[in-house]
């Protein structure tokens, strides 16, 4: 019992980066941008959290530093696709090639350090009923926070002006313009905004999840985030079960290796980027669903 | 009384673009309640105006007054803060969104869904617009659409409404009905400006015009003291000609389309329900409709780009050819010309020589690869023949203008002989003068022995060159009608989806 | 304020000096990197620009990282004309290596001198194979080729490790995660004695010229491309989409492939966990770079061998980690991105 408790408790830890970053995106691409930037900045924030988190001591100015690291990305981003209308998708690899690289050359110094703080938590009270309290209520607080993340998102997406304003952007940006909106303004907002929780989500990672910094560590939760709004058919809270989905997937191949299965590891870590490609494909089988769910002008150019 | 100050008054305004002077020193006066017609052909600089008066375009110089003080709005979000509301061609609609969500965008203040909803049936029953306010858009039919975009205008209470070209898209009942609406707005005082090429409408409508031409103003009148002549000559400098040929006994059946019911590709597309049609040889029969009442599927099914047509329903002569390719359907002598000019029928980028290998399938390669001169040559040719302007046989297909452009198209197509010749929308956006000449190839092409189909919105068109006419309504064809026993009221109704009426519209239910 | 204005024509001009602004901008950004860094720019540039085309030796390196970077990109540049957005040439690469790695670890000593053109055919079908996956998926299920083809890349690379510490570990090498090294005949014969080119520098010609009529002459190479820009006049003429698809991943997979396989049946001779240092990723900057045009990426191969063999000589020449060459690739790219920008639109005051 107290076992699965922690593989619960696991998979709502490995799910959060996954939450937050796709519900970024998510954000992004209602708007009608597709950043394929995400990974780069997922990286950059990574390095730049653990290096704000180990100088500092505080994972929480850790954390704003990831932010803040995937908002000024996300911004070169804006700056060429939306400002220049350069095509998005070379534009987000290249962001993606540029992170990789910047981050491996920034972060050399912090290689085999670790954190100076505790990343234990727990919820006074609730964390002492037995199997909940081990399962949920011993987790950093960022596991909620992102929770709550999704919550006001998809709130502000369904009942605000807001959130309106960015669907009719993702919908048709001409007429939008025409009608008199600042589409590349509203853009440039949402594209910051997924990229504070790229941000976010790197700096959970290299802070909080691994805790340490290696090379190429975000291991392509960038490009499964990305997956997981089309799985999630760009609806916020089915995101949040794709993320716990994959969290659980990983959580697998630790729980057979602590079983003493005998499969190879590496066969064993294929599981989460083998299981985006199934799903990728099962959810994208239908292609008059996901036309109907999709953003119509995602990753289109516009020049007013 | 006429010292108060006009609703809207430009004066010299000019707007160039690269390349292009859109409008050269223009000037134009609106009065409060006058419903004024701002007239010319495609490219005459109607839009650019627009948008200058909408604060979509800024102009180079000139001078806007608005009720007689000086304004030049930056934007149309301003431009709205004054009064003036304007309904789109293309409409400004999102399709995912529902009618009262896409109204409440374009309003201030607080967003309160139930109230707006009751508003917006209000205004509907004030002006005749009836409209559901909880359906999605994408569900809506063209002239509901239109009526959101109207009464979204209407909300924000324009003193200025600007129509710009809004029956293309109507039924000539529907028409009137808008007229009605307009008539109801201006006596209210508000002012009306009225974009349309269309000079029949325009005299019904207006009580003032404006006409364009090249960008300049070619004459203020009133058009019911005009005839459709003389106006006619202020927008394009001449008389339209019209097509003339040898009308011929029509031959055996060509093209045949038998029972045919399919279901839309794309989620916003219309199916087919039982349609049935004929083209015989040395004839052309057009099929009259809205556009988005099933013509782009029906004319995906014939052309192979949709080809889940079951094959029977769809015949060249005795072949079936419902699940053909497209390629094997060249091969039958088909050749389609469709509604979209850059990105379908021809490749944008690309030079109008390699633009002929999308349809010419033999003689232009050796070993698999492309030669060189036998693209360039027939490019040279066709340029020739039909009178294209264009830089040359590798001038890119997007450097041309839209009635060159479809005179190459058409070209292409017509000098492979065609056994059936299909197009869609053949003067769409064309000038009068390559309107002329494609429809005399077309006329010629029959007369040549060719079965020709034509779809098209223009009903004047239809009537001028088609020998028997469809309606389309829906995704349901009407019974064939013979041109010279048809009228437009006739057509009209058909077009509304008036229940097909006559003895036909029963057999062919019966049948299903 | 300036905005951008839409050019009538695309600038032919800029088609051609976009990638050597994008160079120069990529180099006014390094030399103020070294700046930061403390280095002398002047010494560092010539480290990446210079030093490697001193000699034979440095130049037959050159040509050696050329040839990966060249096929790889070669495929890509059909891919992406195609409208097929395949970012996995690095996963097809090492797949093939692999494939080609196993055929070579069937050679014995009395294998005959041709069963390298076996390993190669291998590697070829192993690209072809993972490539097939993407392809597959996006024809059948129509899931995003930038995703399937991306997570293939890590399966891929985890593949490698396995079998390199599991089935095919040397049980003679000291349990370290390498295979036995091939045999001599399924080696590629070299070039010229002395240097480690082989004579897969004839291979990247043959394909090179092939690629070229392919792109620029051939009708099948025409309806790719047609499909690619402009798919509603593809379909309008009859140019398959799934053709397309296909026809441009295979392609790819078949070219990443036989990268694969030179590399494992040339300079490495043998499987590890790592064997190559992200050709397949910067074969898509090359690709861009070198305008999709086979004579194109050959210039920008040329640039980018050299980004990585200054990579690894800074680290001994200037102290600096071989990460560098990440960072300048990401950079030319996104300089690139911005200077290909001015071929369709122009700066007016507004």
């Amino acid at each position: 019992m107290e076992q699965l408790a922690s593989l619960i408790a696991a998979t709502l830890s490995a799910g959060t980066p996954l939450l937050l970053a796709g519900i970024g995106l998510l954000i992004n691409e209602r708007s009608g941008i597709l950043n394929l930037g995400a990974e780069g900045m997922m990286l950059i924030a990574a390095a730049a959290g653990f290096a704000v988190g180990f100088h500092t001591g505080s994972a929480t100015a850790g954390l704003i530093a990831g932010a803040v690291a995937g908002v000024l990305f996300s911004l070169i981003f804006s700056g060429l696709a939306i400002g220049l209308v350069t095509n998005q998708y070379a534009t987000g690899l290249a962001l993606t090639l540029f992170g990789a690289g910047l981050s491996a050359f920034a972060g050399l110094a912090y290689v085999g350090k670790t954190v100076p703080f505790q990343t234990n938590f727990a919820i006074p009270g609730l964390s002492e009923i037995p199997f909940f309290g081990t399962a949920l209520f011993k987790l950093h607080p960022m596991v909620y926070l992102a929770l709550l993340l999704t919550g006001v998102v998809a709130w502000v997406l369904a009942r605000t002006r807001l959130g309106l304003t960015i669907r009719a952007v993702g919908e048709s940006p001409e007429s939008a313009h025409a009608i008199g909106f600042p589409v590349r303004g509203i853009r440039v907002g949402t594209v910051a905004f997924g990229g504070a929780c790229c941000g976010l989500a790197g700096a959970y990672l290299s802070l909080i999840y691994t805790p340490l910094w290696v090379e190429g560590m975000v291991a392509g939760r960038g490009w499964i985030a990305l997956a997981l709004t089309t799985f999630a058919t760009w609806k916020p809270w089915r995101v949040a079960l794709g993320a716990y989905l994959f969290g659980s997937v990983t959580m697998i191949q630790f729980a057979l290796q602590a079983e003493g299965v005998e499969i190879a590891s590496q066969l064993l870590s294929m599981l989460p980027y083998i299981a985006t490609i199934v799903v990728l494909a099962l959810v994208s089988r239908n292609p008059a669903f996901i036309r109907l769910n999709m953003p119509a002008s995602l990753g289109k150019p516009f020049h007013p | 009384m006429p010292e108060l100050a006009a609703r809207l008054q430009l004066t010299g305004i000019s707007k160039r673009y690269p390349g292009v002077l859109a409008n050269d020193n223009v000037s134009l006066t609106v009065a409060p309640g006058e419903i004024h017609g701002l007239i010319g052909e495609n490219g005459a600089g109607k839009s650019t105006l627009m948008k200058v008066v909408y604060g979509a375009a800024r102009p180079d110089s000139g001078e806007m007054r608005w009720n007689g003080a000086v304004v030049q709005p930056s934007s149309p979000a301003q431009a709205r803060k004054l009064g003036i509301g304007m309904v789109f061609q293309h409409f400004s609609l999102f399709d995912t969104l529902t009618v009262v969500e896409n109204v409440a965008l374009a309003l201030p203040g607080k967003l309160d869904r139930a109230q707006l909803a009751r508003d917006i049936e209000a205004m509907g029953r004030r002006y005749g617009l009836p409209v559901d306010p909880s359906q999605h858009v994408y569900s809506l039919s063209v002239g509901e659409r239109q009526r959101v975009e109207i009464i979204r205008c209407l909300l924000q209470q324009p003193s200025l409404l600007i129509m710009d070209e809004p029956t293309s898209v109507l039924t000539p009942q529907a028409v009137e009905k808008l007229f009605g609406t307009l008539h109801q707005l201006s006596s209210e005082g508000v002012a009306i400006l009225y974009i349309s090429h269309k000079l029949e409408e325009v005299r019904t409508l207006c009580s003032r015009a404006t006409v364009l031409r090249g960008g300049r103003v070619t004459g203020v009148c009133n058009p019911r003291e005009e005839s459709v002549a003389s106006l006619s000559r202020l927008m394009i400098g001449a008389e339209p000609p019209r097509a003339t040929g040898v009308a011929r006994e029509a031959g055996a059946d060509q093209l045949i389309i038998d029972h045919l019911s399919m279901e839309p590709q794309e989620r916003t597309g219309k199916p087919l329900h039982d349609v049935s049609l004929v083209v015989r040889k040395s004839e052309i029969v057009g099929i009259a409709g809205v556009s988005g009442n099933g013509q782009n599927e029906l004319l995906s099914a014939i052309s192979g780009e949709d080809a889940r047509a079951p094959a029977r329903s769809i015949r060249i002569g005795d072949t079936a050819i419902g699940r053909l390719p497209v390629v094997a359907r060249r091969a039958l002598g088909l050749a389609f010309v469709p509604e979209e000019r850059l990105g379908r029928g021809a490749v944008p980028a690309l030079g109008l020589d390699l633009n002929t290998l999308l349809t010419h399938d033999t003689g232009l390669t050796r070993h698999g690869l492309i030669s060189h001169a036998a693209i360039t040559t027939l490019a040279r040719s066709i340029i020739e023949r039909f009178g294209v302007k264009a830089a040359g046989p590798a001038a890119p297909a997007k450097s041309l203008s839209g009635g060159n452009l479809q005179k190459f198209i058409v070209g292409r197509e017509v000098v492979k002989s065609p056994q059936v010749f299909v197009v869609s929308q053949p003067t769409w956006g064309v000038d009068v003068g390559a309107a002329a000449q494609i429809r005399q190839e077309i006329v010629a092409l029959r007369d040549a022995g060719s079965a020709v189909l034509v779809v098209s919105e223009e009903l004047e068109e239809l009537f001028e060159i088609c020998d028997a006419l469809y309606v389309i309504a829906n995704g349901r064809l009407s019974q064939r009608i013979a041109v010279r026993d048809a009228t437009i009221e006739q057509i009209g109704e058909l077009m509304g989806g008036a229940p097909a009426s006559g003895a036909g519209a029963e057999v062919q239910h019966a049948a299903a | 304020m300036l905005r951008l204005e839409a050019r009538p024509v695309p600038s032919k001009l800029m088609g051609y000096a976009a990638p050597v602004i994008a160079l120069a901008i990529t180099v006014v950004f390094g030399t103020l990197l070294f700046l930061a860094l403390g280095k002398n720019p002047a010494a560092s540039l010539r480290v990446f620009f210079v030093t490697p085309l001193e000699n034979a030796r440095g130049l037959s390196e050159v040509a050696l990282k050329m040839i990966p970077l060249l096929l790889c990109s070669l495929g890509l540049a059909i891919c992406y004309r195609s409208n097929v957005w395949n970012i996995g040439a690095e996963g097809q690469l090492v797949v093939g290596g692999v494939a080609a790695g196993g055929m070579a670890l069937l050679a014995s000593p009395d294998s005959t001198r041709a069963f390298f053109v076996l390993v190669l055919l291998a590697g070829m079908l192993g690209g072809m194979a993972w490539a097939a996956i993407t392809a597959l998926l996006r024809d059948k299920f129509n899931a995003n080729e930038i995703l399937v083809s991306l997570m293939l890349t890590y399966v891929g690379g985890l593949l490698l490790i396995y079998l390199v510490n599991g089935p095919w570990k040397d049980p003679k090498g000291f349990n370290f995660p390498y295979s036995k090294t091939f045999d001599a005949a399924a080696m590629v014969p070299k070039l010229f004695a002395g240097t480690r080119l082989s004579w897969g520098v004839l291979i990247v010609v043959v394909v090179l010229a092939a690629a070229w009529i392919f792109l620029s002459k051939s009708k099948a190479g025409f309806r790719l491309q047609v499909a690619g820009q402009a798919p509603l006049a593809a379909r309008f003429a009859g140019f398959s989409a799934r053709e397309g698809i296909w026809a441009s991943l295979l392609l790819c997979g078949a070219l990443s492939g036989l990268a694969g396989a030179l590399e494992v049946a040339g300079p490495l001779g043998q499987l590890t966990p790592q064997i190559s240092p992200g050709y397949g990723f910067a074969a898509i900057i090359v690709a861009w770079l070198g305008r999709l045009h086979p004579g194109g990426c050959v210039f920008a191969s040329f640039i980018m061998a050299l980004i990585y063999i200054g990579g690894e000589l800074s680290q001994s020449r200037l102290g600096l980690p071989a990460a560098i060459t990440g960072v300048f690739q990401g950079m030319l790219l996104l300089a690139l991105l911005t200077a290909d920008t001015f071929i369709h639109y122009r700066l007016r005051k507004a």
